[in-house]
């Protein structure tokens, strides 16, 4: 027996009842369109994060306040006090630490003229815009100068832009008002859009961290220090020589806890991912639910089919065919029907992804391993939901069969 | 000249529940090539059983069956199918077509179990069997656009493509009215003056008539086993009555 004859033989007799044959595939292309779409879309949304988290700097260091005890009281992480801006020049001690910022911030309403929006207002070095690699679009950036003299000098995000200056003025030379200190504005900075966390990063006001210190908060310690590893590769050496450095800044013994917490993007990059490829499983575990559905639903019709065709198998004995054709032809039946819906299901899965990831704006991902794994698992879900009416139509009796009504 | 078929002390027992039946209680004869045999008996007598040993769709209990020379009783399942295939061509009551199957491609089916003939000797052997029963012209057509005289021819093309040492037919014509039957018969003589070796399971002595030979069994025995005065089915079917509502198509 020849596979060219069964494989002839298994498509005819699909063919004889081709709405049946439809019918039954929609499960399989249901199941692997959805388990498709479901994992190309899961890597569309990591890939997204990954290169938003990219955009922002992946050689990014946050130190910020870990929360301390004071007398056997925990006190959180805000009551502490002991960041200074020359923690954060002493960072620059080590070779792997290339811009460093401190960080403070303030929240109050900013007002210009008779438009007010609550602001947030972030005091940094003039480094702080490379760090977080945000451009200036119209005016300029503050200078070191500007720094030395607590200078009233703001760079503003778009958002604060839109809602002050409503009817397109240039903001560029105007004064505004954050609570009740006037600020004169010297720059604008270019749009970035929402962070992975959907924060606006366009709502924000910067100016010089000492401004904010003296002026606004009267503080002099400092919320966070934001600094640039030297590269990518050197992101956590560059966070263990900082470790280090605050240590010895902040006179903590060996054994002693940290005032401090060093975070590289790296690792919110690791946990982002982390939590995107979980869904993706959680979504891939559900989809292939249907997949296993539509597995049943070939067995079924299979299953009814041979008692359907009792006769006609009674009749294929008689004139010849072997249990192993009668078998290998069930089989080809419900493996060529589970890997035509397969095909389908796959070029549905990809074209709804497509059309999913392009409105939400992700990169269109394409897995080939998911597409590759699919198509065995459809093999395997013909053999295996097919083996049972196979073995069934084959162990028939020929002349009982034959005799079937 | 060696017999097409030869059954000697054939017996065949059933086991229902606790009792032994007793299908064929050793059944002996022979068939010669270029033989028209009838197998006539009331149902019960144990001529289906006899045809599903000969037609090598089951095993007798004990004694001895040769086709063409090759003793049957010891082959495995798979040989049984093989024998089925190059030496055997069924015909059934009730045609047993493939629905929604054309008739050229009802005619290949058998072909396409055995692996020794090409796409393009099958087909051509196929269009051959159909010509040979005289429907060159409805090849293309369904078995539900065939009357039921078209479909047995069909299913007696089917029985030929393999080229069978003997047929088997089995109550062939009777789901056709008497004039179709008739034709069939007429058919069969004209298949047997070619050559070709057939048995006939029938239960109606006047197509049995038809046939060059009767042996008739009655309660697993043979108890006759003579020759038959040969009528002519053509003759037979020219002396019908023209029928008015029966029109040939």
């Amino acid at each position: 027996m020849n596979f060219t004859n069964l494989f002839k033989i298994a498509g005819r007799a699909l063919l004889r009842n081709k709405t049946r044959a439809l019918l039954t595939m929609l499960g399989i292309i249901i199941g692997i369109a959805s388990v498709i779409a479901m994992v190309s879309l899961g890597q569309s949304s990591q890939r997204s994060i990954n290169d938003q988290i990219s955009t922002m700097g992946t050689n990014l260091i946050n130190v910020m306040r870990a929360s301390q005890r004071q007398g056997g009281v925990n006190i959180g992480s805000t009551n502490v006090q002991s960041l200074t801006a020359a923690d954060a020049a002493a960072m620059l001690e080590s070779p792997y630490v290339s811009m460093v910022s401190p960080v403070v911030t303030a929240s109050d309403q900013a007002v210009f003229g008779a438009n007010n929006w609550p602001a947030s207002m972030q005091g940094g070095s003039p480094k702080l815009l490379d760090i977080r690699k945000m451009e200036i679009l119209s005016g300029t950036n503050f200078t070191q100068q500007d720094v030395t003299n607590s200078a009233k000098v703001a760079v503003l995000g778009q958002t604060v832009v839109e809602n002050l200056f409503p009817n397109g003025e240039d903001p560029v030379g105007q004064i505004i008002r954050f609570g009740k200190i006037p600020f004169r504005v010297i720059g604008v900075l270019a749009p970035k859009g929402q962070n992975q966390m959907g924060q606006d990063q366009d709502d924000v006001i910067i100016a010089p961290y000492t401004t904010v210190q003296k002026r606004i908060l009267a503080i002099n310690y400092v919320h966070m220090i934001m600094a640039s590893a030297a590269s990518e590769d050197v992101a956590t050496l560059a966070q263990a020589d900082v470790e280090e450095i605050l240590r010895k800044q902040h006179k903590i013994k060996p054994g002693q806890e940290d005032d401090f917490r060093v975070r590289t993007q790296e690792e919110m990059l690791e946990t982002m991912e982390s939590v995107s490829g979980f869904l993706t499983v959680l979504l891939a575990a559900i989809a292939s639910i249907s997949l296993v559905v539509g597995g049943i639903g070939i067995m079924n019709i299979m299953y009814v089919t041979v008692t359907e065709r009792t006769r006609e198998i009674g009749l294929r004995m008689s004139i010849g065919a072997k249990n192993r054709d009668i078998l290998l032809q069930f089989l080809f039946e419900s493996t060529i029907l589970s890997l035509i819906g397969g095909i389908i299901g796959i070029l549905i899965g990809l074209g709804l992804s497509y059309a999913a990831s392009s409105a939400l704006n992700w990169p269109y991902v394409v897995s080939p391993t998911a597409v590759v794994v699919s198509f065995l698992v459809c093999a395997a879900t013909g053999i295996f939901f097919g083996w049972y009416p196979a073995r069934k139509a084959a162990s028939l009796d020929p002349i009982t069969a034959l005799r079937y009504e | 000249m060696e017999p097409i078929l030869r059954v000697n002390k054939l017996r065949r027992d059933f086991h229902v529940g606790i009792e032994v039946v007793h299908a064929l209680r050793g059944v002996s004869f022979e068939i010669m090539p270029g033989e028209f045999v009838s197998i006539m008996g009331t149902s019960g007598s144990g001529k289906s059983t006899l045809l599903n040993i000969l037609g090598c769709l089951d095993q007798p209990t004990s004694g001895e069956y040769y086709i063409d020379g090759t003793p049957v009783s010891t082959k495995t399942k798979d040989e049984l199918s093989t024998i089925r295939n190059r030496k055997i061509g069924f015909i059934f009551q009730s045609y047993n077509l493939l629905a929604r199957t054309s008739a050229l491609e009802n005619v290949e089916l058998p072909l396409l179990y055995n692996s020794t003939v090409t796409g393009t000797e099958r087909r051509r052997r196929a269009k051959v069997a159909l010509e040979l029963v005289g429907l060159a012209d409805r090849m293309d057509h369904m078995p539900n656009q065939l009357s039921g005289g078209q479909q047995q021819r069909v299913a007696i093309a089917r029985a030929l493509v393999n080229d069978p040492v003997i047929l088997l037919a089995d109550e062939a014509t009777g789901n056709l009215d008497t004039r179709t039957s008739y034709e069939i018969m007429s058919l069969f003589q004209d298949l047997n003056r070619q050559g070709k070796t057939i048995a006939f399971v029938t239960h109606e002595p006047d197509i049995a008539i038809f046939t060059g030979r009767t042996i008739m069994l009655r309660d697993g025995n043979i108890i006759k086993d003579e020759p038959v005065e040969t009528q002519s089915a053509k003759a037979a079917l020219d002396a019908l009555p023209v029928s008015e509502d029966y029109i040939t198509v």
